[in-house]
């Protein structure tokens, strides 16, 4: 079937999965509550108890959620794409560690500064993912066939550990309080407590949504090789900043909202070219969606596994994906 | 003239050597041009320049009496094709999608290929003999579909003139007379216009019009086929020493290496 086709109905599915799963997920907590009840608007507000509870206290936390996992997902894709290697990841790269040490930085030092209406955090956050992408790409551009699965695999856990290690030496300095809520949040909170961190990430997800948008089809190209991608008339170097940029704003956005959850930039879109095949024109937007749906699920488990303990829905996506990314590998060796 | 390289020169970094040395080469619609050199003596490099994804150092390339520098990738894309060496790839496509990706000059920033994409990527297929594997796993495919494939895939780009990157050498014996033959036929039923560079000496004995010899970055002969490959240029070329057979009616005709000369 043409790939004009498919893309509508590979973009039904997929939004018909995210949008049940975000509609499903404020349902479930300690107190029941019932979607028509809430979505009644024969109900008054201020009587509307299952009303409140799935605006007010559980949606906020489901958005968070799914612009996170859509952001990580995308992400993944475009990193795969750019670095010819499908086990590319943020979180594997040490992207996401990157995006985690510019976000405690910005919280350490209580930055306050606004740039364009975008606040401090997601800011810093978007430095740390750029510099850490940067690195990755250097290394990458010194070989020519695209970045091999070994030296991926060490500049990853290399840039983790010089990540993860400047990330103590701030904690180092916190008091109590401060070092443990970052603790915590280093391990996935999706908690955001109220839509204002989502709109303060709002315009970094925004770009990064619209540099992605003009992709695609370079992304398929570029997997072939430089050389042949510009001979087909891609502008590689244009392609290849803007995939670098918007990944890095993708990446910034997301663990600044959600700190640096793992595993999501390689589990979906792994799935979702099992169902729609390789090219990126269904790969990216449909990853994004099923992106959303993925870390929405992994958060209603998170929350209620071991209720009323909650688990860090990194935790959560790391036992689905650590075990998912060692198969990967086995097989791609 | 349809593509023209005037005096370029090129070093891929300012303190290493030149790889070429002042090359000027002109070919007419039509021609099949081989480019013949040992290992290092700038074929590949030469090529590059003339799809423009490397900028000479010195001097120009010109397509149909556009300056390369001056048009667009897509632009270049619709009257040129590269056939490179092979693409390993790190996803799966299916070799319909590979073919159709031709067609990336042609469409615009957000449209999909519409029925007349596929007609042409289609035909590409039947031309190059790929349309049974339209549906298959590029990465399954052997070394010789692959190849063609890649062919079909260029030529989904219409261009006036394709460019191959040693078109043979990963290809079995049988393969290499396939590739052949549809070189043949592409430059007789459809006139495109081929540049090559090869180390195949049958490849250019029965494929191309015309050779150019290169060594050390600098052209040491050019002209028809039958006057290139001669003991004499053979060995001012590769330092072999070799035998050459006439053609018969069966065949063009041969080379037999026979001793490496001393330099």
């Amino acid at each position: 079937m043409m790939v004009r086709r498919r893309f509508p109905l590979v973009m039904a599915a997929a939004g018909l999965l995210t949008v049940s799963v975000v509609l499903w997920a404020p349902t479930v907590g300690s107190t029941p509550i019932s979607l028509s009840r809430a979505f009644d608007p024969a109900i008054d507000w201020q009587a509307n108890v299952d009303a409140q509870i799935f605006f007010v206290a559980r949606l906020p936390r489901v958005l968070a959620g799914a612009l996170v996992g859509a952001a990580l997902a995308a992400a993944g894709v475009v990193l795969q794409a750019l670095l010819r290697n499908p086990l590319a990841t943020p979180f594997t790269l040490g992207v996401s560690s990157g995006a985690a040490l510019g976000a405690m930085l910005a919280t350490a030092f209580r930055l306050e500064a606004t740039l364009l209406g975008i606040s401090a955090v997601p800011l810093a956050s978007f430095a740390g993912s750029m510099l850490a992408t940067a690195i990755v790409y250097a290394l990458a551009a010194s070989q020519r066939r695209g970045l091999s699965t070994n030296v991926l695999l060490l500049a990853g856990v290399t840039l983790n550990a010089f990540f993860s290690a400047l990330i103590l030496f701030v904690q180092y300095f916190a008091d109590m309080a401060d070092a443990l809520r970052a603790v915590r949040w280093l391990m996935g909170d999706l908690d955001v407590g109220t839509l204002a961190p989502l709109a303060g990430a709002l315009p970094l997800l925004l770009l990064s949504a619209a540099g992605m948008a003009v992709l695609p089809r370079a992304l398929n190209l570029l997997t072939m090789g430089e050389d042949v991608a510009a001979s087909r008339g891609v502008d590689v170097a244009g392609a290849q900043r803007l995939a670098f940029v918007s990944a890095s704003l993708a990446t910034g956005a997301a663990v600044s909202l959600g700190g640096p959850v793992g595993f999501i930039g390689i589990i979906v879109p792994h799935l979702v070219r099992l169902v729609v095949g390789a090219d990126h024109r269904l790969v990216l937007p449909a990853s994004t969606l099923v992106g959303a749906a993925f870390l929405v699920a992994c958060d209603v488990l998170a929350r209620t596994l071991l209720a009323p303990v909650e688990v860090p829905v990194g935790i959560i996506t790391a036992v689905i994906g650590g075990p998912f990314f060692l198969w990967l590998l086995v097989r791609h060796a | 003239m349809l593509l023209q390289a005037a005096d370029v020169s090129l070093r891929y970094r300012p303190e290493s050597p030149l790889v070429l040395d002042g090359v000027t080469l002109d070919v007419r619609p039509g021609e099949v041009v081989g480019l013949l050199g040992p290992n290092g003596s700038g074929k590949t490099s030469l090529l590059r320049l003339l799809s423009g994804v490397r900028t000479p150092t010195s001097g120009r390339v010109m397509l149909n009496g556009a300056s390369l520098t001056s048009l667009s990738r897509r632009a270049v894309a619709k009257q040129l094709a590269v056939v490179p060496q092979g693409i390993e790839l790190a996803f799966d496509y299916t070799a319909l999608d590979m073919v159709l990706m031709g067609r990336h000059p042609h469409l615009g920033p957000f449209s999909m290929e519409g029925p007349d994409d596929y007609a042409q990527a289609r035909a590409a297929m039947a031309a190059t003999g790929t349309a049974s594997l339209e549906d298959r796993l590029f990465r399954t495919l052997s070394g010789g579909e692959q190849q063609r494939v890649i062919i079909a895939a260029a030529l989904a780009q219409q261009p006036q003139v394709l460019l191959l990157d040693e078109p043979t050498t990963a290809l079995d014996l049988g393969a290499q007379l396939d590739l052949a033959a549809l070189l043949r036929r592409l430059n007789a039923d459809r006139g495109v216009t081929l540049v090559l560079s090869t180390h195949d000496l049958h490849l250019a004995a029965s494929v191309c019009h015309r050779l150019v010899l290169l060594r050390h970055g600098r052209i040491i002969g050019s002209g028809p086929v039958g006057d290139m490959l001669t003991p004499a240029h053979l060995r001012d070329v590769f330092d072999v020493e070799a035998d050459v057979l006439p053609a018969d009616a069966a065949r063009a005709f041969a080379i037999v290496p026979v001793r490496r000369h001393p330099a």
